[in-house]
């Protein structure tokens, strides 16, 4: 019998649904609103310098990568499950580009962290 | 047999029920939690690029059409944690403590006390960081 590679997924959708939970609302208030409006962290709280370094350090380099995979991976896995709902056939075209969409997202962001250096 | 069987309309159908209105919001959010991704990857590479490819996604950052998109990120990310807490005493393991089942509202509320914890120790984290 042929193993079903849908627990993999699962696991993904599970694992950046709850990292999403805890994590999403404080988030995007750090780095799309309090750091962007200056206010209440100053503006240059991602200049080049500290940016560059929290990405070289190896907690923030793991936590990037960590973040933006599982959320990504949670995302489309909703989203695949989602398409029959809004009349759109969920079929082997539609799981390439959610499930690759995904798989993109977590290539480039490990091959540009690794670029980025340690 | 050549007749047209009725085929019920479905579109807009979960319009028709607050349940499934429910049901299609939680599912919307995982749009914005790909947006979210989507812009901290685009972060990612652009500081992988270099100091003025970074300044340029800060840049975009700070343009109104981006915070206001932060800010409906913002509530979105709320939905989600209200309904992934909600959903999740179906979706776990059954928990006994004293031989009695854990309440549903009483992991929904451990769930929010989690995010809580962690969104102020994010903060505090980003505060005590700030320069």
């Amino acid at each position: 019998m042929k193993r079903s590679n849908a627990p993999i997924f699962w696991l993904l959708f599970g694992a950046g649904g709850m990292l999403s939970a805890l994590l999403g609302i404080a988030l995007v208030f750090i780095t799309g609103l309090a750091v962007p409006l200056g206010w209440p962290l100053p503006a240059d709280s991602l200049s080049y310098p500290r940016a560059l370094a929290f990405a070289q350090q190896g907690v923030g380099k793991g936590f990037l990568f960590v973040v933006i995979a599982l959320f990504a991976w949670h995302a489309v896995h909703r989203i695949f499950h989602s398409l029959h709902d809004i009349g759109v056939h969920n079929g082997a075209l539609a799981k390439l580009a959610c499930y690759g969409g995904a798989t993109v997202v977590t290539v480039v962001v490990a091959a540009s962290l690794l670029s980025i250096g340690f | 047999m050549n007749r047209k069987a009725y085929v019920r309309p479905m579109h807009g159908w979960w319009r028709r029920d607050p349940f499934f209105v429910r049901y299609m919001m939680r599912e919307a959010t995982a749009v914005a939690v790909l947006a979210y991704a989507i812009v901290l990857t685009v972060g990612v590479v652009r500081l992988a690029q270099g100091e003025a490819a970074w300044n340029g996604w800060l840049q975009a950052l700070r343009s109104p059409w981006s915070l206001l998109m932060h800010a409906v990120l913002l509530v979105a990310m709320f939905v989600h944690a209200k309904s992934w807490f909600e959903i999740m005493p179906k979706t776990m393991p059954m928990m006994v403590v004293g031989g009695r089942r854990v309440a549903s509202a009483t992991i929904t509320r451990s769930g929010w006390a989690a995010t809580a914890v962690a969104s102020i120790v994010l903060l505090t984290v980003a505060w005590w960081l700030r320069p």
